[in-house]
């Protein structure tokens, strides 16, 4: 499998390990009211689609730069390729 | 004063030197790194600074820049690895820190790392079982990282003939042993 990097190009997926749904970038704020709720469904209620997914990679043997990548669990096909810093700022996160 | 020792990575006291045909392996000791990141909002400031210290502006991704005692080749977003000869330049992350002040992050990087350069016409022919790299194909000069011998390792075109592989500085003996190898196969 091949992940696009969009800083270096195509870039074999051994250089890259896996963390899990890109979900993860959204993390509850841990002074809201209710953030004992908002962590409980952050950390254990995970979506299993058949089809597009969103995951985080990381580039360890490479520019160690986090991605998020779009990837069809049912064929593996990527479709897009970001750097998570990139779609961290896009959601009003930029620290 | 103590009385002591210095050694190379490899645990020599002079460094490394192998040849064959076509291609010459060497331990390269004498050479300081460190790296340099730039803080959030602060990225014109690190430039600006580097500009000054490299007499070049900082590399873009992939590249390498400066042709004066520092030079500087990308590792990342925002992030630079500098190198300057060990003899002038001991003390290079605190020259660089001087520089950048509060603007960018800077950390030593000397005796984490170990570095071999391969010199010769046999080096792509080394380097293309060691790696993913398409050596013939970079830039010269170019810096990417890549696994080398089952390591994550800055692979450097420095000229046409001449790459330096930089590993990790524990993992020496290992890495070596792989640059050896492959070259004992392929040339």
């Amino acid at each position: 499998m091949m992940i696009d990097h969009p800083l270096l190009g195509p870039r074999d997926a051994q250089e890259f390990t896996y963390l899990g749904d890109a979900s993860l970038i959204d993390r509850p704020d841990w002074q809201a009211e209710d953030a004992v709720d908002q962590f409980h469904d952050y950390l254990y209620l995970r979506d299993n689609p058949a089809g597009e997914h969103r995951e985080l990679w990381f580039h360890e043997v490479g520019d160690r730069s986090w991605l998020v990548v779009t990837r069809n669990t049912l064929t593996h096909q990527i479709t897009s390729v970001e750097l998570a810093r990139d779609v961290a700022r896009s959601r009003g996160r930029s620290k | 004063m103590h009385d002591l020792t210095a050694t190379t990575a490899l645990g020599g006291t002079t460094a490394e030197v192998r040849d064959f045909e076509g291609l010459r392996i060497s331990e390269c000791p004498d050479w300081a790194l460190a790296s340099l990141a730039s803080r959030l909002g602060r990225e014109d400031e690190v430039a600006a600074a580097a500009q000054a210290l490299l007499g070049a502006a900082l590399p873009g991704v992939g590249a390498c820049a400066g042709d004066g005692p520092v030079t500087a080749f990308w590792i990342g977003p925002e992030q630079w690895m500098l190198e300057a000869p060990h003899g002038s330049h001991e003390d290079l992350a605190a020259r660089i820190k001087a520089a950048m002040g509060d603007a960018g992050s800077v950390t030593e990087q000397t005796d984490g790392w170990v570095r071999f350069d391969l010199e010769g016409a046999g080096c792509h022919q080394v380097l293309e079982l060691m790696c993913n790299a398409d050596t013939r194909r970079m830039d010269s000069p170019a810096a990417t990282r890549t696994a080398i011998a089952h390591q994550s390792c800055f692979l450097i075109r420095r000229a046409d003939g001449h790459f330096s592989v930089i590993g990790p500085r524990s993992s020496a003996q290992s890495l070596h042993h792989g640059l050896i190898e492959a070259a004992y196969s392929a040339l």
